[in-house]
Formats: structure tokens, sequence, C-alpha cells
């Protein structure tokens, strides 16, 4: 249940000029998700193989230059699910293993190794990708997959105004609490959930009078194309050597 | 619930990524078609609301909180096919900028939390608006029901995608009791978040609420105030008759099913068939002690989160192309 994240847009990206800040939005986008899928079908006992991938995925967050500390502060967002895959053993079926006078499952051992790895490599990935992407280069790269004009669109009014909204609430919420607002149980919920409300109302306003101001400004129901030139053939040759050297690793695992 | 990568065997996240996609598809073609160019700033900025509402963190009971999930909420404000966009929209950004869900866990994440909880939380919200009054009132109360069941519904849908793709020891049973269980409790607060948040919307701009175009303006200036304190212990007692009835279905009732079972000596027979095919993963049912009773729990939950959603994709289809026709 996650979703409180602390750091807004503006503060995923981490000035650099590493190699990894200079790969192609679009190239880079493909890369991570090859890379992420290569992770996810590679049976968890192949052990050798995630140690390639984490080391590999531990030199592109060096060469990023995001800094370890602040690579692992974002890394936390994956620790609800951490918390359950450490459960895993305890309630997990079948065969166990006496560790210290405590019965763990084995197979609920390798479930937990699975999810902690495959989660970290994921996570990983995503945030080299943002922190090394300026969210207007993401948002090109998406238009040159051919990731549907309207889909962008919205997503790059979302990520336009998620700052702006957040700032409003943390205004409305300082107010109230100027005014004396401390709520500790449910029933004392309404003036945080009414101030919700009124958020969502002004959001829809901004929405209306950011539409009309793009009317004013010649729009016409699409958006302009955002012309950018296009990543080379030798830097996608460059790059896709990552996921390829995954992807030979997992051949030779599993024949 | 958002999940991260390798969570689900490859295969479910495939095949649910299809049906997210194809979805997602759907519904980028409506919101092109229904609102036309005010569309698209509408639905950005309505999904920097869901993103900015899910940080908002309200206080449950001494030390807890918990936040908006949104699902339910954006299908009543905005329609069901822009609300699943735009809460949609929202698990994509979640997942590739802030590390929350993983890649590969896109396909499931987008179909548990924006398209169940839209589509499943909108049939639920025109069902319950015809047993409501017909004022703000009833819209508030139908679009809270509907976000607490949209939540449940949610869970119920994590549990089967477990049932095909589990990737750990973990029993059917297990995961569904403990995952409908605790959202039963977290639907709870989203009913309550959700009603809260219609009010105060209906309260100033009842014509922005897609699920309050039925109303005249007559109708929406009836007084029918629904109080804190009588919906609160209503929507706890709905929850705690869900909670009893759920459970005498997951305990007591597999008894029954049992019993008959035995005793018309099919017990085996039906188990040997449903279970040996390969298509539900070993783990989900392995160890439990009555397959074909969690098999039975299972379909039911699978018919009812597909018989709502399915109709709310049906009813939403449907509305769309009258409003065209008119």
């Amino acid at each position: 249940m996650s979703g409180a994240h602390g750091s807004t847009v503006t503060r995923l990206y981490v000035a650099g000029d590493s190699r990894i800040h200079r790969i192609s939005p679009e190239v880079k986008l493909v890369a991570v998700f090859a890379v992420v899928v290569v992770g996810a079908v590679t049976p968890r006992t192949e052990v050798v193989a995630f140690s390639v991938y984490v080391v590999a995925a531990l030199m592109v967050v060096a060469m990023s230059g995001i800094g370890l500390i602040k690579y692992l502060r974002r890394l936390t967002v994956i620790v609800p699910f951490i918390l359950f895959a450490f459960v895993i053993p305890f309630v997990g079926g079948g065969e166990k293993l006496n560790v210290a006078g405590v019965a763990l499952s084995v197979d609920g051992l390798w479930a937990m190794w699975n999810i902690l790895v495959k989660a970290a490599l994921g996570a990983t990935m995503s945030i080299v990708l943002s922190a090394t992407t300026p969210v207007t280069n993401l948002l090109h790269g998406l238009t040159r997959l051919r990731v549907p004009r309207l889909l962008v669109a919205i997503i790059s009014f979302m990520l336009r105004y998620i700052d702006v909204l957040v700032e409003q609430l943390g205004r409305m919420r300082r107010s109230m609490v100027a005014r004396g607002h401390d709520p500790r149980w449910l029933w004392q919920v309404k003036p945080i959930a009414s101030s919700a409300g009124a958020l969502f109302v002004r959001s829809y306003e901004r929405g209306e009078r950011v539409h009309q101001a793009m009317l004013a400004r010649g729009y016409s129901g699409v958006m302009p194309a955002m012309t950018n030139q296009r990543a080379s053939i030798n830097e996608w040759i460059a790059v896709m050597v990552y996921p390829a050297v995954c992807f030979g690793v997992l051949m030779l695992a599993v024949v | 619930m958002h999940a991260p990568d390798g969570f689900l065997q490859p295969s479910v996240a495939l095949v649910t990524a299809v049906i997210s996609f194809v979805l997602l598809a759907f519904a980028l073609r409506h919101a092109g078609s229904e609102l036309g160019d005010r569309q698209v700033p509408l639905a950005g900025v309505a999904a920097a609301f869901i993103f900015a509402a899910q940080m908002v963190n309200f206080p449950v009971a001494a030390g807890t909180t918990g936040h908006l999930l949104g699902g339910a909420l954006a299908a009543v404000l905005l329609g069901p096919w822009v609300g699943m966009l735009v809460v949609s929209v929202v698990v994509i950004v979640q997942a590739i900028l802030f590390a929350d869900g993983g890649l590969t866990a896109l396909g499931y994440n987008t179909l548990n939390m924006a398209i169940v909880t839209a589509f499943g939380g909108w049939a639920t919200y025109l069902a319950v608006r015809k047993l409501m009054p017909r004022t703000s009132g009833g819209v508030v109360g139908a679009g809270a029901l509907a976000a607490g069941v949209s939540v449940v519904l949610s869970a119920a849908a994590f549990s089967i995608e477990w049932l095909f793709g589990a990737s750990a020891p973990v029993a059917f049973d297990t995961v569904f009791g403990a995952m409908v269980g605790v959202h039963v409790l977290i639907g709870i607060g989203e009913a309550v978040l959700t009603g809260l948040v219609l009010s105060a919307v209906m309260a100033t701009r009842p014509d922005l609420v897609v699920g309050a175009r039925h109303l005249t303006s007559d109708e929406l200036q009836a007084k029918s105030r629904i109080g804190m304190r009588p919906f609160l212990i209503g929507s706890i007692v709905a929850a705690v008759v869900v909670g009893v009835v759920i459970s005498q279905f997951a305990a007591s009732s597999p008894d029954g099913l049992e019993r008959v079972a035995i005793d018309t000596g099919f017990a085996e027979a039906a188990t040997d068939h449903a279970l040996d095919s390969s298509l539900f993963s070993d783990y989900a049912t392995a160890g439990v002690s009555n397959e074909a009773l969690s098999l039975a729990v299972a379909g039911t939950a699978g018919i009812a989160v597909t018989l709502l959603v399915g109709g709310g994709v049906v009813s939403a289809s449907r509305s769309a192309r009258r409003r065209q026709m008119v």
C-alpha cells in the first residue's frame, strides 16, 4: 500500500553528465525494460545468472553517478514487499529446514530470494532511468517509441501538475494545522477528505483553464510533434549490449 | 498493492499485460472521441490529483495511517473509461519513475488497481444508485459503497492471479483469506474517504461528477444530508456483514461441500481432474487440505469479479454510445 513518496517529479532527476545520462531516452527505456524482463523470466535457482545481473546493475548505478546513499534511499520503495518476502519461509509449506531451532520452508526460502532479487533488480533499473533522464526527455522517448500521443500527452500533463497539486495540498494542510487541526482517529478525517474534494474541484478547474490557454495558443486537439533527432543505430547497438549480455548469461545458465 | 517484479509468474504477467493493454487501447479511443480535445489536460490534471490524493495520509487509529486508492472515486467523478485511463496512467508513472511496482508487473498492477477498481466500482455504483434516493446524498452513499467494494474486488482479483501464477509456497486459501480480510478493513477507509471527497465535490460543482449526470437540478438541490456518524456506523456494519459472509463461505460452507463430495463419492475424481491440469500454479494448490473447495472459492470469486468488471465495461460502453447518438 505504498504511494506516499515524499519526493515528487522534479526531485527525481540527478543532474550529471555520465555515460548513462547521455544515452538517448528511447534507447534507455528499451534497454531498461529488456533487462527487467530477462531478470523476471530467469528461473530462481540460477544463482550465478542473478549474481551477474546484480553486479552489472550495480556497475550501471556506479557509472551513472547517482550516489550510493541516494540510490539506497530510493530503493526503500520495495520495503513492504521485502517484509512480505521474509514472512514466506515461516508460513510456507513443503520440506522444512532447521535453522537455529526454527523450521523454515526450503521452498519458501527460494521464493523469498526470488522476490527479493527480482524486485531489487527491477527497482534499480527504474531508479537509474528516472535519475539520469529529465522527465521531458523521457516523454520524447515515449513518443519516439510510438506510445499513443494521447497517452503521452496525459502523462506529460500529469507530471507537469503533480508538483503544483502537491504544493497546493501542502498549503491546505498548513492552514489546517494553523487552525489547530490534529487528527488521530478515523472519525476525525472529515476536514482532510473535504480538502481533498476541494483539491479535485480546483484541479478540474485548473484543467479547464489550461485547456482554454491551450486553445488561445492555437491548440487543435493534437499535441505538436516533439521533434528531436533520433538515436543512431550505433547507439542502439552499444547500449543493447547490456541486456544482450544478461540474455546470454540466462541462455548459458538454462541450457 | 504495487507488486514488484517477479511477484507472479511470467505467464500471468504476460496475460494480464495483454488484457490491460487492450482495455487501455479502448479507453484511449473512448477518451479521444467522448469529450474531444478537452479531455487531455483534464485527464492529466485528474491523474495528478489521484497521485497527490494517494500521498495524503489519513489517521485510521492512534498511530496508524492509510491513504486513498482512488479507482472507484475516479470512475464516479470522471466516468469509468476516463477514470480507468487516469488511474492506469498513475500506476504506469509510479512504476517507471518512482520504482513503485515492477515494470514487468505492470500488467497485473494496472488490471488490479485501475481496471478492476474502476469498472467493478462503476458497476457497483450503478447498482447501488438505484436503491438510493435520487439526491446528492444518494450519489455520495452509492459512490462510497462502490469504493469499498472495489477495494475488496481488487484483492480478490490479485488472489485469483495468485492461483494461476504463485511464486511462493503459500496456498491460495491463505492468500485469499489474508488479502480479502485485510482489504475489507482498507475498504471501509476507502468508502469513508471516497464518500467525503464526493460530498465535497457535490456541494460545490455537482456538474463535474459524471456519476451524477442522471440527476436534474431540482434533485441536486434536495436536501438529504447523510451525517458522518450514521454513515460510518452503516459502513462498518456493512463491512462486518461482508466479512462474516466471506468467512462463513471460506470456512464452513466448504465443510458442507466436502460432505456432499464424500457422500456422493465424486471428491477424488473431481479433484484429480480439476487440479491435474497445469493451468493452476502448483504452489497455490499444494498443501491445501481441500483442493476442490479452494477451487470453488476461487471460481466464485472469479465469477463475481468478472461479472462486475464485465458489467461495468458493458454499461460504460453502452452509455458512451447513447451519448454519441444524442
